[in-house]
């Protein structure tokens, strides 16, 4: 299916970006006059992939995080964040609630938030390659 | 983003401002720490009253403080949290570890 419209959004992996990230896409959405707990649902899951992004894949150095938005039909929207840093190599465990390697500040809990703020999340990685995330919400019309 | 800090018998109460995420909770864990292992309060409150946005990076905040504060046998209780916050706040299950203070009314 051809999206009814896209953007691409590409930021160095710089942590004082990921609110541009986010930011960025949330703007891009309000075309679909969305409710403002819709919006921040999506808002939130970005955020937390566009974390992992800059925490876990670009850990030791710096890169460049790729973000695209497509828009169909039905209020349907696909985000995906993607890196070319180090790759996840065990999918599930690092999907798993409260499980982190980025030490005693993180919760763990970043791919369990994006599950619960969005309809469904794809996560696709190459150890050395990189890993991209791809979030889908339907944004049901405003009453 | 920015944090405010006040101190009064043995409650240090921290107002935290701005959107929290993983680079600003950094600056704000500094800030708190920094205070909070000179008064080693009882009670530290996190006040999330002036924060429109908050994702799991505040979550590892909160978790971070429950575990310094415990060092002298303090708590920790949130207050101020707005319905998107609560919702980020009751994923975690964090209500388990430190008081959440609602709102009057």
């Amino acid at each position: 299916m051809k999206p009814l419209n896209q953007t691409q959004i590409s930021f160095t992996s710089n942590s004082v970006n990921e609110s541009f990230g986010r930011a960025a896409v949330a703007a891009f959405l309000a075309q679909l006059d969305p409710t403002v707990a819709d919006l921040t649902d999506m808002k939130t899951a970005v955020s937390e992939a566009v974390t992992n992004a800059i925490v876990h894949g670009y850990r030791d150095k710096l890169g460049v995080v790729y973000i695209t938005v497509k828009l169909f039909q039905n209020g349907k929207a696909v985000v995906r964040v993607r890196d070319k840093g180090c790759g996840i190599p065990d999918i599930q465990k690092a999907m798993e609630p409260l499980y982190t390697t980025g030490g005693e500040e993180r919760a763990g809990l970043g791919f369990a938030v994006m599950q619960s703020f969005c309809d469904s999340v794809r996560v696709t990685s190459t150890v050395g390659k990189g890993t991209s995330v791809t979030l889908t919400k339907y944004f049901e019309p405003k009453e | 983003m920015s944090v405010q800090l006040s101190y009064k018998e043995g409650v240090l109460t921290a107002r935290l401002s701005g959107e929290i995420d993983h680079h600003a909770a950094r600056e704000m864990r500094e800030a708190i720490d920094d205070t909070a292992q000179k008064v080693k309060p009882r009670c530290l409150k996190l006040d999330f009253s002036q924060v429109p946005f908050m994702d799991s990076s505040g979550i590892g905040l909160i978790l971070g403080r429950v575990r310094l504060v415990q060092f002298w046998k303090g708590r920790v209780v949130l207050s101020g949290l707005s319905p998107n916050l609560g919702k980020m706040v009751e994923l975690s299950g964090i209500g388990n570890l430190a008081a959440i203070e609602r709102r009057a009314g």
